[in-house]
């Protein structure tokens, strides 16, 4: 669907380049969710922006179903863009129009036949949930509200491809949940693919089917989100992976209780049981095993269980017992103070 | 009661002129000057740094016409382009006379006044067309425009309040209207009920024009 090959964008301003993206190369299938994670200012945005041309990449390839789209005569990239819908933090709603006009004005304006309009509008307000708000203002609706007309806006559109910069971070924890919801359902029932980008994991862990991590306009680390879960390998991404893990133990405990051995953080991709691989733990080692804490996290596809243990024995023997746990495909992880 | 009966029958007629002088002066420069501040205002919008039409030299000269001519009081404006005035409109006195300097002094404002107002539009949803394949003069027309327009009335509002004001000096090239009217009658002739009468015309006029205004703009204002 998108191939990016080695794009990189620098930015001349008055002190000096940004190099805002840097050589980035990869690959978005057709029917995916593909996200894109980093910090505030990795580069997050301005790759997006490359993909639908916002932002002319400085160098390197954009290839769009096929198609390589930088250099395109502006006609012609404006056509590329009308199959391309996108989506904002900030919803970019005119505020002086009416959510009808909202989403009918924009088709208007890219030659939609003047028959098929209301159609059109009707029908994307009702995929949203807002078919009662044809008449209203958006400053009379909430963030989520409009977070869905801008949604309906871009799927009037009828694109193939869906972009969304950090549509859910102006939101709370629970509009955030039924928007990605409605990405969800947007992607399997509308066969749109999608590539979002976010900062934050939990946007990843509920809905993307791969992930790229970006630090300093590259990209650090991409695969399927569950392998980034069992085994992420770069300091940046685990730390994103830790972020949706509850905090859970106060570090006063933590502290004491690594006096008779570490606490660490297992983790079982399936959701598959635990207790035989903890019960041969107590078996084979002088080791006892306590659980602290436990849950299941559940990705777009897989779930992945995890249990935070206090393994109470001497260093040399706790040691195997991770080893061994390690050999059972079982993930460890220790759990310091001060982690999220 | 005579003496009010008299002063109507001999003074409202000039009055009554006086008044449709002011706003035929207004109205036609207000027009034309929209007309020609207007795109001025969206040229100055688009070759600003960082826009569509982005273009340092074009909006300098334009940013530094509009800051000059701004910044030369009316009355001296009507002298200064007196030989222009003349090459417009084959005459520099009367109505006509007066039009041309109320335009040269009331475009460059409102041209500044559309570029504020068009600026302030969330570049947010400008760049949201933009990712749709919206037209630029499509964007300028349904998008910008259309979210600037309360601003833009209370601008034009301001812009028609001045106009009334600087009509009063074109007096002194003999286009006639409330100012002269007043003048004329208040200072040299020592009619000072005309002159009362006058005020009392004009301070209405900007009432009604600043109500009408924030109607407008209130109406058109959706947040
Ligand atoms: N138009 C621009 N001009 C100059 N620098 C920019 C511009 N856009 C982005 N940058 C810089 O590029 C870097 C990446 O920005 P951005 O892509 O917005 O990051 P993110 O979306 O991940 O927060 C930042 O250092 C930012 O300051
Ligand atoms: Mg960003």
């Amino acid at each position: 669907m998108i191939t990016l090959s080695n794009v990189s964008k620098s930015f001349r301003t008055s002190k000096g380049t940004v190099h805002a993206i840097q050589d980035v190369s990869l690959e978005v299938k057709l029917g995916e969710i593909f996200g894109v994670i980093g910090y505030s200012g990795a580069g997050k945005s301005t790759l997006i922006r490359c993909v639908n041309l916002l932002e002319a990449p400085t160098s390197g390839s954009v290839v769009i179903q096929g198609k390589e789209v930088t250099n395109l005569p502006a006609e012609e990239l404006m056509q590329v863009r009308r199959k391309i819908g996108m989506i904002f933090q900030g919803f970019n709603l005119l505020k002086t129009a009416t959510v009808y006009d909202n989403i009918a004005i924009p088709l208007r304006l890219t030659d939609v036949d003047k028959n098929e309009i209301d159609g059109r509008v009707t029908k994307y307000l009702r995929i949203v949930g807002l078919e009662d708000k044809h008449d209203a203002y958006p400053s009379q609706l909430s963030g989520g509200q409009k977070q869905r007309v801008a949604i309906a806006r871009a799927l009037a559109q009828e694109p193939e491809l869906l972009l969304s910069d950090e549509a859910t971070s102006a939101l709370d924890p629970e509009t955030t949940e039924s928007i990605l919801e409605l990405l969800l359902k947007i992607n399997a029932e509308l066969g749109i693919t999608i590539m979002l980008i976010t900062h934050e994991m939990n946007v990843i862990q509920k809905i993307c089917d791969r992930v790229a991590v970006m630090e300093n306009g590259r990209v650090i680390e991409l695969g399927k989100t569950v392998d980034i879960y069992a085994q992420a390998k770069h300091p940046t991404t685990r730390r994103f992976v830790n972020s949706t893990y509850h905090k859970e133990l106060p570090p006063s405990l933590l502290q004491e209780l690594k006096e008779t051995g570490p606490v660490v953080r297992l983790s079982f991709v399936g959701g598959s049981t635990s207790k035989p691989v903890l019960a041969q733990v107590s078996a084979l080692f002088p080791v006892s095993p306590n659980i602290l804490a436990g849950g299941i996290i559940q990705l777009k596809q897989e779930k992945i269980g995890t249990l935070v243990v206090h393994l109470n024995g001497d260093p040399e023997e706790t040691k195997k017992a991770i080893a061994y746990l390690e050999d059972q495909g079982v993930k460890v992880e220790g759990v310091e103070v001060g982690d999220e | 009661m005579s003496e009010i009966q008299q002063f109507i029958e001999g003074r409202l007629p000039i009055i009554g002129e006086s008044v449709v002088q002011t706003l035929q002066m207004v109205s036609v420069s207000l027009a034309i000057s929209v007309l020609i501040g207007l795109p001025l205002g969206i040229l100055l919008i688009l070759t600003r740094p960082g826009n569509a039409l982005e273009n340092r030299i074009v909006y300098q000269v334009l940013n530094v016409f509009v800051n000059i001519v701004r910044s030369i009081p009316f009355i001296i404006l009507l002298f200064f382009i007196l030989p222009f005035t003349k090459l417009i409109v084959g005459t520099s006195i009367g109505i006509k006379g007066a039009i041309v300097p109320l335009i040269v002094h009331a475009a460059p404002s409102i041209a500044r006044l559309m570029e504020n107002a068009l600026v302030e539009v969330d570049s947010g949803v400008i760049e949201a067309y933009r990712s749709m394949g919206i037209r630029t003069r499509h964007i300028i027309w349904h998008v910008m425009l259309r979210e600037a327009r309360p601003t833009i009335i209370l601008g034009l509002t301001i812009a028609v309040i001045n106009l009334v004001g600087a009509t009063a000096m074109a007096g002194l090239v003999g286009a006639g209207g409330l100012g002269d009217l007043a003048y004329r009658f208040g200072h040299l002739r020592y009619e000072v009920d005309v002159m009362y009468v006058t005020v009392f015309i004009l301070i209405l006029m900007v009432q009604c024009l600043q109500s009408i205004g924030n109607k407008l703009a209130a109406k058109y204002k959706k947040d």
